[in-house]
Parts: C-alpha cells; structure tokens; sequence
C-alpha cells in the first residue's frame, strides 16, 4: 500500500502543469519575493534538475530506510509535521463523529418510531437544510450565533477547548444530518419488520423488544456508513479548518498541494491510507462482534 | 416523574449557561493579538523574516521611515566611498541578542553572509566582498556603482541574528535576534507568541505579550476584531471594511501602501509590440468602476508605476487616468485591427486574442482581470483570464510564455524606488515583476546614471525626464494604487501603521487598563 500511494501521489504531482521550482519557491519564499533566482537556487538544493527517476528512487530508498524526508517548504521533518497536524484532525474529527452519533441516534430513532411525529418533520426539514449548503456556509452561521450574537465562544483559532466547540459542532452537525435520516429508515425498517412483531408476539415488552432484536439491526448498517463518513471527513475538514483556523491536516495538504511539497503530500497521503485502512478493519470487526451472522457463516 | 424531568432539565441549562460562560473569551490585559494571513512557515528570516520582522522580533542595519526615507537601525550611520562601489556600516552599541550575548561585529559578520547565501528579494550578483574593518564596522564593497544599496540593509531577509540561532550547515533552529520582542512560542503555520525583550538597545515595549496568528480567511479576520479575539487585524478585503464600518468597538484604518496592481506586458509579443495596441488597451480600462465597484476605495486609480507616496519618483502633473473607449477603437483601427461582425477584433485572419495570468492571493486581482476581460472585450480584444500560482509570474517571464499580467506589484521591499528602476529598467530582459523585452536605451542609460552621482536637485529633473519616458511607452499598465485596510479594537491606543509594512510597530502600543 505505502509503494502504490507514494509512487500515485509522485506521478501525479509531477504531472502537475507548471514548474515545480517555482512553486516551492513561491510557498518558501512568499508572494513579494518569488524570482528567477529563488526558483534556481531551489531547483538547485532540492536536485529538481535531475531525472524523475533518480527523484523517486531516492523517494523509494528512504521510505525503506522508514524517513519520509524534509517539506520542501519548511525543510522541517514530514514526520513532524504531520504529527502535530493529524494530531489536530484527529482530534476534531474523532469529536466530530461522537457529537455527530449522540445527535444522529437519538433524534434518528425517534423520527423512525414515530413517523407522524414533529421529531421527525422538523428533523427531516432541519437535515435538508444543513445538508443542502456547505460546510463552509454552517460553520459561517454558528459563529455569526455563538461568537459574535451570544459571544459564547472564540470565533477562531486554537489554544483551548473552548476553540474546538465550534468546529467541531459544524463537522457533527453536518454528519448528524445524513446519519440521522439512515438511522431514521433503519429504525422505521426494523419496528416494521416480521422478526420485531414476533418479538412482541412471544411477550416481550416494546423496550426490551427494541432493545434486543431492532438496535443491533440498526447499529450494523449505521455503523459501516459512520465508518465511511469519517474517511469522507477529511474532504469537509479542509473548508472547516481554513474557516476556524485550526492548524490541522487538511490545511496543510492543500497548502502542499499548492506549492509542490512532494515529500509532505506523499507522507500525508500514505498516513492517511494507513489510517483508512484502519478505520475500516475496525468497522468490520464491530460488524463481526455486532451481527451473529457472520459469526455462523464462519461456523 | 415531570419534576424529576424539570430538575434535570433545569441542572442541565445551569451547567451549559456555566460552560459557555466559562468559553467567553477573555481579553489579558498585557497581551495584544494579532492577526494576519501571513503563514509562518519556519523560524529561517530568508523565508519567513517579513513576518518576524513585522512581529519585532528581526531588526535590520537599516530602518525605514514613513515616506521611504532611511533611519538608523542596528546600524548608527553609513558611508559610501566616491563612486558608491564601498558602503561601510558602522554598528550600534550595547545592542544585545535575545540569549543575552552582546551583538558584536563577528556576530553581524557571519548573520549577513549566511543571508548572502539563500535567495533574497533583490538581486545579489553587484556583491563582491563583506569584511570587517574594525570592532564596529562592516565593509561591502560592489562590482558597480549602487547608490541605493543602503536601502537594500533594510530588507527582512538582511536581519541580524545571534550567532546562537545557527545549527548544522548553518541551518537556523533557533531564532535569536535582536528586536524589543523574543519568541516564546512557535508553532508553524499557525502561531507566534512573543515575549518583551528587557534588554532592548530602543524603548522597551509598553505591552508585554504580543501573539500572532494566522488568520486564513479575511472574514475570519474580520469576525475576530469583531468579538475582542484579535486586537488588530491585517488586510481587510472591502465586505469586510463595509461590515466592520458600522461597528463602534473596531476602527477601520485605510493606508496608501507602495503596492500598485500592474498589467505585465510582454513586448516581445507580436501584437504587443505596437505601443498603439498597449496605449488603446490602457485607455479602454475603466479604473474608476474597478476603484469604486470592486475595491471600494474611490481615488486609487492608477495613472503611473509608483504610486503618490513614493516622493520624487510619483509625477504630480499627470493627469488622472480616463477611459476613452472611443480614441482606443480609433488607435486598434488605425494598427490595422479592424473589427468584424462578430464583435472581434482581426489582422491577417489572426483574431486579437491575448491570455492573462493573474493569481489568487489577493482575492481582488481575479474579479479585476475579469472586469479587464469585459472592458477590452467592448474594443474588440479577447482576453483569456487564467487564475495561476503566484509564481506563474516569474516562471512565464523566465520561460518566455507570459502574454500579459495582472499582478500587485510590492514597491516596499527595497524602500529606495532606484533600487526596483535599477533592478527593473536597464536592460531588455527587464525584470520578473517588472517590464519584459521592453527596450528604451535613453530610460536604461538615464537611470544607471542616477545610481552614479550624488542626490541633487537635477537628479528629480533626469527622474521627471525617465518616468515620463516610462509613461509614454507603456511598457506596463498601471490600474490602481493600493491601500491597506486594518482593524484595531477599541482597546488598542497608540496605534500606527507602516506604510512599509516592515513592522506592525505592537512596542510603540498600549492597551487601555493594561500594563
């Protein structure tokens, strides 16, 4: 996996129009001082003039040695850096996905009990309209509320946990409005379906009947979409951490992808894989632990 | 049951009421902060010095003053030998760097050269030699006559830095200079926070924390002046003046800067070469609709290169800049473009099709070049607007590909204006920022002469006779000077900006009820 997301990131950034040496420069040095002579002077210290070949098995011999090299821009350790900035992410992201599962189940498996009730229309309604405009746009309007209306919280920025609340209420509030709607039709689904009626057939009260037979059915599917939806984070993160100015990933990976920074977006984009890779064997083994089945096909 | 549910309900608000509370944000009274979407990226003064000097923390020999003029620094004063090819310096005394250690002439010493060594803003080639001549002097002597090379002290990237600020190969892992505030925290490219220097040579600074941070987007910029986050907030785009403008706890301060948004031509082209062509697309830009529609600043419209705060080099007697659409569809007939039923304009079966590049980091310059497109699109000329990296400029005029630009062009990183004419004006491959194969020997001669004598009244004479020289060919197209628009809140007292944008000038300030 590390050799496939590496050498795609290397083909695709060298196919990038436009020279590299300048837009290294022009990351490093500025927008007042990018020149012929800056744009030399780094082709000449990277060794940018040398064959793609020579580059990328230079890539690959490190990569071995496990070193993900300098930033081209900043010349500090890619390591490094993506330490502190997908400390960051992770951070927002993770309190993201838990916010976004304590709004989307309660309110989801209301509106899927009761079909006809104001939960579940003004839910219906609320979702359409945070999904329906970016998450730029959401982020916008909870400051314009909670930071400048109520001046409850920093409009920007990072250094608390008072700085996380917002960003991290318009990444969940985002999710929560499409998880919240799975959750709904998964609800609606199961207290619909034969093996829930033949549990309150056999005497079992609505709750336990809920409990034991309609939640695990709807934890499974949930579960494998919310898994989704943390990886599909990262492209809502970038907008949210440009507005907020939090000094996570996905500001870095686009200032990298504009200035060039080979080593940063390789080591970025191979930390990532890795972590999608994660992210995904950990929701099949909860779908192993939740759903007996798969356990009997074993068997 | 329903009390017990009100009881909780009741616990719950009183708890999120405390926690919101507790989330105000609250004002220290001994920290100001800053904000600006300048990027941080490390601690080497080659790439980030603009920031750290702006933060007060990099000082130069040179300092400069509001309308340009040079002020002693780290230096105390300057002498040049009779043909300026020999500058010497002479050093402060009881300077001291931020660890504690004196600044002494070998510290000032090996600071420059490693400067010499990396990429800075101007170019380096007149450069032959740096020694030092006694405890408190430093020598540099040119392979030419440069009258301006004091200026070029003042840059940034020309900081002196303790001797302690260099690791392996001279690699910078601290950042130890001199100025009246001392990093006490970085995190790149988000923060910086300083600390008063006690043992500043100048006026100690009044407030004791000064912190920076970057501010991506100019609304968020805006909103933090606005709810007491940020106490100044740099580059304002016009939405967020309109907005700020009606707030009474926040002070809007507009600034003419020495920046002046140019169309780069490339003369070298067939069609550009025809300064009929350059004088008619000129004439067909409407810069009032571009000051007063997009930038929102009537009175910026540009009608020469350097703008009124540039001192002998801005010419008083022109006349301001008027469309003239009609004299510009005159000026393309008579080139021999004529207009065909299409709206086009065509010569030989070839269309009068030019591209532009501009590019995104300031926002402004991308709706300009599309109302460009539109204003030249009504004399018949088709432009294509391509939005690129900032480096595309360079890289274009390098490669020989650029057509045309628009561009913000940054008069302020050698305060002198000879230095950018000398850099710029005397040669045909003209400059990266600056004219390209423009050719005039009588403007390329007049201003090597200029770096050649002594400052007297016939010098404004021969600069007069340059710049109108300059203003006739057109080998750029001025659109409109710049002003920098800043936010201050109520708090902030003694506030000043740097029409240079050296410094952001926090150690003259004070905050009201703080120490």
């Amino acid at each position: 996996m590390a050799w496939s997301v590496g050498t795609l990131t290397f083909v695709l950034v060298r196919s990038l129009p436009g020279d590299m040496a300048y837009k290294i420069a022009a990351g490093r040095y500025g927008e007042d001082a990018v020149t012929i002579e800056a744009a030399n002077a780094v082709a000449q210290e990277l060794g940018l003039n040398r064959s793609a070949l020579a580059q990328y098995t230079d890539w690959m011999w490190n990569l071995l040695s496990l070193d993900l090299g300098n930033s081209l821009v900043t010349g500090a350790p890619v390591i490094e850096e993506i330490r502190i900035q997908l400390g960051y992410t992770l951070t927002l992201a993770a309190l993201a996905i838990v916010i976004a599962a304590m709004i989307a189940f309660p309110v989801g498996i209301l509106s899927g009990l009761k079909k006809e009730s104001v939960v579940n229309k003004t839910a219906l309604v609320s979702s359409t309209f945070i999904r329906s405009q970016p998450v730029f746009c959401l982020g916008l309007l909870l400051i314009f509320c909670f930071a400048m209306e109520l001046n409850w919280l920093p409009v920007a920025g990072f250094g608390g946990p008072s700085y996380t609340v917002l960003p991290v209420l318009t990444l969940a509030l985002s999710l929560a409005a499409v998880s919240n709607r799975l959750i709904t039709n998964n609800t609606r689904r199961a207290v619909t379906s034969g093996y829930f009626h033949f549990a309150r057939v056999k005497g079992l009260s609505q709750r336990r009947a809920f409990v034991r037979h309609a939640l695990p059915n709807i934890l499974i599917p949930t579960l494998a979409f919310m898994g989704i939806q943390l990886i599909g984070l990262i492209e809502g993160v970038i907008m949210v951490e440009s507005l907020f100015a939090w000094p996570g990933i996905g500001h870095g990976l686009s200032h990298a992808v504009f200035a060039r920074d080979i080593p940063m977006l390789q080591g970025t984009a191979l930390l990532m894989g890795t972590l999608f890779v994660l992210v995904n064997a950990l929701v099949d083994i909860s779908q192993y632990v939740l759903d007996p089945r798969t356990r009997d096909q074993e068997q | 049951m329903r009390n017990q549910k009100q009881l909780v309900l009741t616990v719950f608000m009183v708890v999120l009421v405390a926690f919101m509370t507790a989330c105000t944000p609250q004002q220290d009274p001994n920290k100001i902060i800053v904000s600006g979407p300048f990027e941080p990226i490390n601690l080497d003064p080659a790439s980030t010095g603009y920031i750290f000097s702006r933060m007060q923390v990099l000082e130069t020999l040179v300092d400069v003053g509001n309308n340009g003029e040079l002020l002693p620094g780290l230096a105390t004063s300057w002498l040049s030998n009779d043909d300026f090819t020999q500058w010497t310096f002479t050093l402060r005394q009881n300077v001291y760097f931020h660890d504690g250690q004196p600044m002494t002439v070998e510290a000032v010493y090996k600071s420059l050269a490693v400067a010499l060594g990396k990429p800075t803003p101007f170019a380096k080639n007149i450069l032959t030699n740096l020694e030092i001549v006694s405890p408190s002097q430093i020598r540099f002597t040119l392979n030419q006559s440069y009258r301006p090379f004091p200026s070029l002290m003042s840059n940034y990237s020309m900081a002196i830095i303790a001797p302690s600020s260099f690791g392996t190969f001279n690699r910078i892992k601290n950042l130890v200079a001199t100025g009246p505030y001392q990093i006490v925290h970085f995190e790149p490219p988000h923060n910086i926070t300083t600390e008063r220097f006690e043992q500043y040579w100048g006026e100690p600074a009044h407030i004791r924390y000064a912190e920076y941070i970057t501010g991506h987007r100019a609304e968020t910029r805006a909103l933090m002046v606005r709810t007491g986050q940020a106490d100044i907030v740099y580059n304002l785009d016009p939405a967020a003046v309109n907005m700020l403008g009606n707030e009474s706890n926040v002070t809007v301060h507009s600034n003419a800067i020495p920046r002046t948004t140019l169309i780069k031509l490339n003369i070298g082209n067939e069609i550009l070469s025809d300064r009929s062509v350059r004088e008619a697309l000129s004439l067909a830009i409407d810069r009032t609709g571009i000051a007063e529609g997009i930038l929102r600043v009537p009175g910026v419209e540009a009608n020469q290169i350097f703008g009124p705060m540039m001192g002998d080099w801005h010419l008083h007697n022109l006349p301001p800049p008027a469309t003239h659409t009609q004299r510009a569809n005159q000026l393309l007939n008579e080139a021999g473009w004529q207009k065909r039923d299409d709206g086009w304009r065509y010569r030989d079966n070839q269309r009068l099709t030019l591209n532009m590049i501009t590019y995104a980091n300031r926002p402004e310059l991308i709706i300009i070049a599309t109302a460009i497109q539109e204003q030249w699109a009504r004399i018949g000329v088709e432009l294509n607007v391509q939005m690129e990296n900032v480096s595309a400029i360079p890289s274009g005029h390098a490669d020989g590909s650029l057509q045309t630009a628009l561009m913000a062009r940054n008069f302020a990183n050698i305060p002198n204006p000879l230095g950018i004419m000398l850099a710029d004006f005397t040669s045909k491959a003209g400059g990266e920022w600056g004219p390209m194969n423009w050719s005039n020997p009588a403007v390329f001669s007049g201003v090597r002469t200029l770096s050649q004598q002594t400052e007297t009244e016939q010098a404004s004479v021969q600069i007069a006779n340059i710049l109108k020289q300059i203003h006739q060919d057109l080998p750029l197209i001025p659109v409109t000077f710049y002003i920098q628009q800043t936010a201050t809140s109520a708090r902030v007292k003694n506030f000043s900006f740097d029409p240079f944008e050296r410094s952001f000038r926090l150690s003259a300030m004070r905050l009201e009820h703080g120490s």
